[in-house]
């Protein structure tokens, strides 16, 4: 495949923010001291009047965010992963849940490929903690292209939304002139008769180039790209696992809760087949450059390559 | 205030807390201390100090109150309930299943309810949340947030505060339902979060100290705090738990407890005399 533009979600997220400084006036944005890492410096630059730094006091962020959503402000949330979903879960639950007020958490530093920084700041949970709240929608766009489309859907949705982006730039396989994108709808990536991967978030262009590399050796496999993992689309996981028989989920998350365990939960109920979970297993990472890690802890195409044939070898 | 209108005032409080009390033995739980102790803060608010009407609960220019200490829900709720929001008869389904009094504040189920609360510690962040939004809007509403003595032991409370003091809410007031009580005994007992008044002076707050059952000191306090300019007000008020019910005063074993029918209706005659007295 030839070499692709990339990004990162988190720099896409700060562009769409600079977007919606322009049109839409009711957009607030709130950051825990982390504005330069989260990105949600460009709207402040653009807008001070409606950037708010809550200092490191994630919890209050929340809650404030939460109050200013009472008054017909539409808050954009930023933090880390780790802060958001783990330290604010009481808060996200219990202020912008239950009462489903009109919060966009948009979490960066996702997953393992936060690299250098470790374990401490890796969250491999948030989707597990954020997906068990009722009416919280969950998101976790694949590139720049679905990132900002999220963005703007999240907007026109009444109502609390999680979006997980990353720190790591990743290829942007999505053409934004033609993509088209609907919350709560997974895409169909490519067709196929041998084996389904699912995918969400960063580990959906590998999934491409898994597909790719196992056509290659004569495997036919679909690719569906879960970009909202709640409300989860059981219906295309359930037509693919129905025609090729097999499942594959890939992940940069851990595989208890996340997008492996809500398609497990899919297939049990609508078409059990055999299936393979990648993402991280139940382990803490540690420090190191992103793309090491993520070959580490085998978050690859080729990799999606060898549990494709596992999957495969299920079936039997 | 003139005697009248405070004669008034205290005849209300005390409807309100027979309210509160027959809503949590209706239930047969709840928590009739706290509600005891706040509920001469809240009449004096919903009747007197709050530019609110019942007839029109969200109207974006009224003021608000987030009661963060939300398991004093039975006062909160016997308070709207007597301001007009919804039937006093409500109160009766107070933790019922198909009724929408709910354990603890919900704010899309209950009119007059401005937020959401029962988790400990989260109120302040919103009221700062609302206050923010009428600074942005250019709005002169105000908006209150009580809290409990022992909830402010939560940290998210003084993150709240920080950020209050900080940004310069002063359209902000947060009441310290100071009543010295929390479940597992006095306050200092549990963790001391004294001193409370050089806390949040210390966060950048106008303090006032005052009698919580003296209507002229809750109304001062509250005149004084619309008066502050650049900064957002923390009102201790000094309270029983308990209060009005002779069983319940001081109690540390009425936090959370029901009255039995006997108990039920000791305290009823306790808060009728007080109206008999008034009257």
């Amino acid at each position: 495949m030839a070499e692709m533009m990339k990004k990162a979600t988190r720099q896409s997220y700060g562009e769409a923010l600079v977007e919606l400084a322009k049109t839409n006036p009711k957009v607030v944005v709130l950051d825990a001291d982390l504005a330069h890492a989260t990105q949600t410096i460009m709207f402040k630059e653009v807008c001070p009047e409606r950037f708010f730094n809550a200092g490191i006091a994630e919890n209050n962020m929340i809650g404030v965010a939460a109050g200013l959503s009472t008054c017909g402000y539409i808050p954009f949330a930023s933090t880390f992963a780790m802060f958001a979903a783990g330290r604010s879960y009481d808060q996200v639950r219990n202020m912008l849940g239950y009462p489903h007020n009109n919060v966009k958490i948009c979490a960066t530093h996702a997953g393992i490929s936060v690299g250098e920084d470790g374990a401490t700041h890796q969250c491999n949970e948030d989707i597990a903690l954020m997906r068990v709240i009722p009416g919280l929608v969950v998101m976790n766009p694949a590139d720049d292209t679905e990132a900002k489309a999220c963005i703007k859907a999240a907007v026109d949705y009444q109502g609390p939304v999680y979006i997980r982006l990353g720190r790591m730039a990743c290829p942007i396989f999505n053409d934004p002139e033609t993509y088209k994108f609907e919350m709560g709808k997974g895409v169909q990536l490519k067709e196929g008769t041998d084996v389904t991967i699912v995918a969400t978030g960063l580990m959906v262009y590998e999934a491409i180039v898994a597909a790719e590399k196992l056509a290659e050796e004569g495997i036919s496999a679909a690719v569906v790209n879960i970009h909202t993992i709640k409300s989860l689309d059981s219906e295309i996981i359930v037509k693919n696992a129905a025609k090729t028989g097999c499942v594959v989920t890939a992940e940069e998350h851990s595989i208890i809760g996340g997008l492996g365990s809500a398609v497990a939960e899919a297939l049990a109920e609508g078409c059990p087949v055999p299936m393979v979970r990648l993402g991280v297993n139940d382990e803490f990472g540690h420090s190191g450059p992103a793309g090491a890690l993520l070959k580490e802890f085998g978050l690859t195409a080729d990799n999606i390559v060898a549990k494709a044939k596992e999957a495969i070898a299920k079936k039997k | 205030m003139n005697q009248a209108d405070k004669k008034q005032l205290i005849a209300m409080a005390t409807e309100i807390r027979k309210g509160a009390v027959e809503a949590v033995h209706s239930a047969k739980s709840g928590h009739p201390g706290g509600s005891l102790s706040a509920s001469d803060i809240l009449t004096y608010l919903y009747f007197k100090g709050m530019n609110i009407d019942p007839q029109d609960p969200k109207n974006p220019d009224r003021d608000r109150l987030v009661l963060s200490k939300g398991h004093v829900c039975p006062g909160y709720y016997s308070t709207l309930a007597h301001r007009g929001y919804f039937s006093t008869e409500e109160l009766k389904g107070f933790r019922q299943i198909g009724y929408m009094l709910q354990g603890h504040p919900d704010m899309k189920k209950i009119p007059g309810v401005d937020f959401s609360a029962g988790s400990l510690g989260q109120g302040v962040s919103a009221a700062c949340g609302m206050a923010l939004a009428g600074k942005l809007d250019n709005k002169d509403y105000n908006v209150f947030a009580i809290c409990g003595d022992g909830e402010i032991q939560e940290g998210q409370i003084w993150e709240a505060a920080m950020f209050a003091g900080a940004k310069k809410l002063d359209n902000l007031c947060v009441f310290v339902d100071n009543n010295n009580l929390q479940i597992d005994g006095t306050v200092e007992e549990v963790n001391s979060p004294y001193p409370i008044d050089a806390k949040f002076a210390a966060f950048n707050f106008h303090v006032i100290t005052i009698d919580g059952h003296d209507f002229d000191q809750i109304e001062a306090a509250v005149e004084e705090f619309k008066t502050v300019s650049g900064k957002p007000t923390a009102i201790i008020a000094k309270t029983v738990k308990g209060k009005g019910v002779s069983f319940m005063e001081n109690n540390v074993g009425w936090h959370g407890k029901a009255p039995n029918d006997e108990q039920y209706e000791i305290a009823m005659n306790d808060l009728n005399a007080i109206l008999a007295e008034v009257k």
